[in-house]
């Protein structure tokens, strides 16, 4: 058995001129150890009738589907919509029902944490990779790393800093680790400058990871 | 019936047993505060290894000082840690 | 005794920021995982089990998905729903084809 990686890292430096945060589509040709057990175990199960291949490729286009805009317009709402955000804080899932997004695909307990002048929440799973799927999608790579995983905990401000997040020592860092089926989600401070921004204007300033706490929202610049 | 209420002070069992365990190493016999009751849920300890799970063991967010857990922590004196436990880990002060 | 995955506080280097996008074999991973869920054939606290048995070489060294593709074949050897034999019979039949990959 040969052990593939999919770290980042182990891709070696991106080709010049692209961009190092674009997506990396290598060795989707190789024929892994790991790719035959998923070819395989996918195969049988469905000459078993255990799935069928409809109900796999759905589920993948339900995670397709899912993406940081869905958490950015929660945001969004609970920015502009008072009664919203108290139905956000008390039943994060109610809230999301309400905006039209499933929430039964995933057997787990939405949980909205708020970030505030005094308080900046952050989010971490120590013991797998734990993350708010059905609103901001699949985890990204740092957010699975071991290196995330171990070192949140410990230092927190010092990984906030490696993503360019420097908190306030008059701020309180709360770090969040869902060890369990509860499933994190930060809403965001609103950005200074943000006033009379439409709820679709305000979505699109929100990013994916102020939702997982690692960064702060910059203010807007007009 | 909980056996605790949101503000209490509780430790972490700080025992070292085999098996699929969601009680992270590092707040194993550490002293916390209750922040909220979250709910009754099928105990994971038993689901891992496919059984029901039930009875369902009440599940708690207890929230811990840093300087609890790090006695040389970088960071301020009011940073926190928020980890949800299950009552048969914690016991009251 | 900790387990390989228990590693909230342990030292670490810098944080790995470049993206990844995920490749279709490894969604494919994830919507086997959340289906056999729902049917109630795989929970996930058994497949986080499988994790923590899948060894410590493959469960650091290896990617996610192939962690967890590990894990789930496992897991559905020991439930009797797929036998070693089956499966050996399918990836000896995978290696001799040509239509296996997109």
């Amino acid at each position: 058995m040969h052990i593939g990686h999919d770290h980042p890292h182990a891709h070696g430096e991106p080709p010049a001129g692209l961009d190092p945060h674009a997506p990396q589509r290598d060795h989707d040709d190789t024929l892994t150890y790991f790719r035959k057990l998923e070819i395989a175990v996918r195969e049988l199960l469905i000459e078993k009738g255990v799935l069928t291949a409809d109900e796999v490729r759905r589920t993948v286009e339900n995670y397709d589907s899912r993406t940081p805009e869905g958490g950015a317009r929660v945001v969004a709402r609970a920015w502009v919509d008072p009664a919203f955000k108290a139905l956000l804080m008390r039943d994060a899932t109610a809230a999301c029902e309400s905006l039209g997004f499933d929430m039964n695909v995933f057997d787990v307990t939405l949980t909205v944490v708020e970030n505030t002048p005094d308080t900046h929440n952050v989010v971490v799973c120590t013991l797998c990779s734990c993350y708010p799927r059905m609103l901001l999608g699949m985890p990204p790579a740092w957010y699975k790393s071991r290196a995330y995983r171990s070192r949140l905990v410990r230092d927190p401000r010092a990984v906030l800093r490696e993503f360019g997040t420097v908190i306030d020592d008059a701020v309180a860092v709360r770090v969040h680790d869902s060890t369990a089926d509860l499933r994190y989600l930060v809403l965001p401070m609103r950005p200074a400058g943000s006033d009379g921004l439409s709820e679709p204007e305000l979505a699109a300033l929100v990013t994916r990871d102020s939702m997982v706490g690692v960064t702060v929202l910059s203010p807007v610049q007009r | 019936m909980s056996a605790f209420a949101a503000g209490d002070r509780v430790a972490v069992l700080d025992v070292d047993v085999p098996g699929h365990i969601r009680t992270p190493t590092y707040v194993r016999g550490r002293r916390g505060v209750i922040e909220r009751e979250v709910g009754r849920f099928r105990n994971p300890e038993e689901l891992a290894y496919g059984r029901s799970g039930e009875p369902r063991r009440m599940l708690y967010r207890v929230r811990f000082a840093q300087r609890e857990l790090w006695a040389d922590y970088a960071g301020t004196a009011h940073d926190t840690i928020d980890v949800d436990l299950y009552e048969h880990w914690l016991r009251k002060l | 005794m900790k387990g390989y995955h228990d590693i909230g506080g342990e030292p670490a280097g810098a944080i790995p920021m470049q993206e990844h996008e995920m490749m279709l074999w490894e969604k494919r991973v994830e919507a086997m995982l959340l289906l056999l869920s729902q049917k109630g054939l795989l929970r996930v606290d058994e497949n986080r089990r499988g994790l923590e048995a899948v060894g410590a070489e493959i469960y650091h060294e290896a990617g996610y998905a192939e962690r967890r593709i590990q894990s789930i074949s496992t897991n559905l050897i020991a439930k009797g729903l797929i036998s070693i034999e089956e499966l050996a019979a399918k990836v000896a039949d995978i290696e001799q084809r040509s239509d296996v990959l997109p």
